[in-house]
């Protein structure tokens, strides 16, 4: 047993709780905007909404479809064995402290100077760095990263796509008819019926054994059913209220349809908060849970332990703070500079957004909300569905990748320098 | 702040060019008032409503040089960059062409001979009908941006292009039927006037020559 865990084991889970926190601080300060910003500039949603939405959604994603990302970050990077944390399983610990810290500052640096940065990104980098540097090449699990790597490019282009799908059919069924309003009104709830059934889907076929329930894939897809046409009546029922007004927008016929689509827009911005809380919250609660793994097994590392509820409610608790201190403003100002977004065309890219990212959830892949958005929002562009896009955000994006690495990297090799010569 | 999804969006060319459109039909309206001052020799009055074509027709190059300076290659756009720098071109004619003819006609005080002047306001009224028809056109950009350049609402702009095809055409038959009058007063005039009053309806005509390249750079836009 390490003699450096049990002297120090209380100390360790303190500051990882203290650096988890403010790395799902962070998350909720300047993430979850872009993931909320959509709705509240289509002015589907005010920003009280949007934060009330945020703060269950969020939670609701990382409780119920948030587990595969965080053992991933968790344990599926780096190799136990080929690290030697069974001889000394400090290091880890070490190495998780000082990914949480090097993201999390990385992070702070990148929103202040407006840099495109990722949450998911900057930990990735962190604990390869560490791995690499601290520990051994060998340690990762270079396949894993691979394929993470690889998943970042692959699913804004996978949700372009899925958004250029759904904003043709929108075309298709609505826009371009004679009546746009009339078919807006009935193919609208069929529309939310999909939010409602794809959400629950993914959600239940990738398994709800850790909150107690297992359901076969046909008890999935009858459940999924079910909360679709929930959602679907509900939504009817919000449509009930709204009438064409012939006056509205003199210049503009189109006032009346986004309307209808604005009620839509609800239902998109719940599963775009549910998508967030399930992929994200991971970077914040990943690491921690390593430590708290060691720490609890006195050395032993157990990569098959289960994630306690604490956790989870520490990392929901510090999104909801960030939100509520800062992430506001954030969504704010997001909000009034994408009025281009309106309602039918907001709702494709976050749905489009919000279905790639739980399944990259469900198959525990670590994905950036905010760049599967964009790759969306293109996708509604490609469609002619937007006035103009500044393709130059696609190149800052880019570059901050290949920054963002590195630099992620760096901090947390810092961090563990340090903490090993402090505490070793 | 700025946020990667916030940065995405840039400024959307079809308010402005739908404003640059509004205003080059002003420049046409007010030439009706200039026109109206010229028939009673009112030069003090046509002089005031000459400036105020020119202002408007600065403000028409300032929101165009805007347009042009806020559309950068990098900007994606629904439609082609060039298609919509050709119709803000082809719209900040019109503005011109109106300025032309107002700063033609007080240089030279030109007189029109009563026995046309009933002529001559129809003619003028026959290229506004065609410079507003091209406003109607424009001011359907928007709900155009909305369907994406599809469908039904391409449908209902190409039916207005048509409309405006045939307004041009109109004022083509009257441009013909107002010179064969001038023709027979000829005679009776000095030479040089006559020649300029052939260049004033040949530049009023203009107007709704315009218009309707308007309409068709339009088109260009829509067509797949």
């Amino acid at each position: 047993m390490s003699d450096i865990i049990s002297q120090y084991g209380t100390i360790f889970l303190i500051m990882a709780c203290a650096f988890g926190f403010f790395m799902a601080w962070g998350v909720g300060a300047n993430d979850v905007a872009n993931a909320m910003g959509t709705s509240v500039g289509a002015k589907a949603i005010t920003i009280k909404q949007a934060i009330f939405i945020a703060m269950i959604f969020e939670f609701a994603g990382a409780y119920l479809a948030g587990g595969e990302v965080t053992s991933t970050i968790r344990s599926g990077i780096i190799d136990i064995d080929k690290a030697g944390f069974a001889d000394s399983p400090e290091l880890l610990v070490y190495g998780m402290l000082s990914s949480l810290l090097a993201a999390g500052i990385w992070l702070l640096i990148a929103s202040h100077n407006g840099w495109p940065v990722s949450t998911t990104h900057s930990i990735i980098g962190a604990i390869v760095g560490f791995a690499v540097v601290g520990i051994s090449p060998d340690a990762v699990v270079w396949s894993q990263v691979g394929s993470i790597v690889a998943s970042w490019v692959v699913s804004p282009v996978c949700s372009g796509i899925i958004a250029f799908f759904i904003f043709r059919s929108v075309q298709k069924l609505v826009l371009d008819t004679s009546d746009p309003f009339r078919n807006a009104k009935k193919y609208v709830p069929f529309y939310i019926f999909l939010v409602g059934f794809i959400i629950a889907m993914v959600t239940l076929v990738k398994g709800l054994r850790h909150v107690g329930l297992d359901f076969s894939f046909t008890q999935s897809f009858l459940i999924a059913t079910g909360v679709g046409i929930i959602a679907m009546v509900l939504g009817a029922w919000l449509l009930r209220a709204i009438k064409e007004d012939p006056g509205a927008g003199n210049n503009f016929h189109f006032d009346s349809v986004e309307k209808v689509f604005g009620v839509l827009m609800i239902f998109t911005a719940c599963s775009m908060a549910f998508a967030h809380g399930s992929n994200d919250v991971a970077n914040a609660i990943g690491p921690l849970a390593a430590v708290n793994g060691v720490v609890n097994s006195g050395g032993e590392f157990a990569s098959q332990s289960g994630l306690p509820l604490w956790i989870l409610l520490l990392g929901g608790g510090g999104i909801v703070a960030g939100l509520a201190m800062w992430g506001y403003k954030v969504i704010a100002t997001i909000g009034r500079n994408i009025t281009e977004l309106t309602p039918s065309r907001g709702f494709a890219a976050e749905l489009a957004a919000a279905t790639t990212v739980v399944v990259a959830s469900g198959t525990g892949i670590p994905v950036s909300t905010t760049h599967t958005l964009v790759g969306a929002v293109l996708g509604v562009g490609l469609a002619r569905g937007i006035g103009a896009l500044n393709l130059n955000v696609v190149s800052r994006i880019f570059l901050s990748w290949v920054v963002t690495l590195p630099v992620g990297a760096a901090i947390s090799i810092v961090f563990f320098l340090l903490f090993k010569a402090i505490f070793s | 702040m700025s946020t990667p999804l916030s940065a995405l969006f840039g400024r959307s060319p079809i308010r402005p060019i739908q404003e640059h459109m509004a205003i080059a039909h002003h420049c046409v309206e007010l030439l009706g008032q200039f026109l109206e001052a010229s028939f009673v020799r009112d030069w003090d009055k046509a002089l005031a409503v000459q400036q105020e074509i020119q202002r408007q027709e600065n403000l028409a190059d300032d929101l165009k040089s805007n347009v042009r300076t806020n559309l950068p290659k990098s900007l994606f756009l629904p439609v082609s960059r060039t298609d919509l720098l050709e119709l803000l071109h082809t719209q900040d004619k019109l503005a011109n062409r109106a300025k032309d003819v107002a700063g033609l006609m007080l240089g030279r005080r030109m007189e029109v001979p009563d026995s046309l002047v009933e002529e001559v306001r129809e003619y003028y009224k026959e290229s506004l009908m065609a410079s507003t028809q091209a406003l109607k056109v424009i001011n359907e950009l928007d709900e155009l941006l909305e369907t994406g350049f599809r469908g039904k609402e391409v449908e209902l702009v190409e039916s207005l292009i048509n409309e405006l095809d045939d307004l041009e055409h109109q004022t083509d038959v009257s441009q013909v039927k107002l010179r064969a009058k001038l023709f027979a007063l000829e005679g009776t005039l000095p030479a040089v006037n006559v020649m300029f009053l052939y260049k004033v309806i040949d530049q009023i005509g203009g107007l709704a020559d315009v218009s309707e390249s308007v309409g068709a750079r339009l088109l260009l836009l829509i067509a797949r």
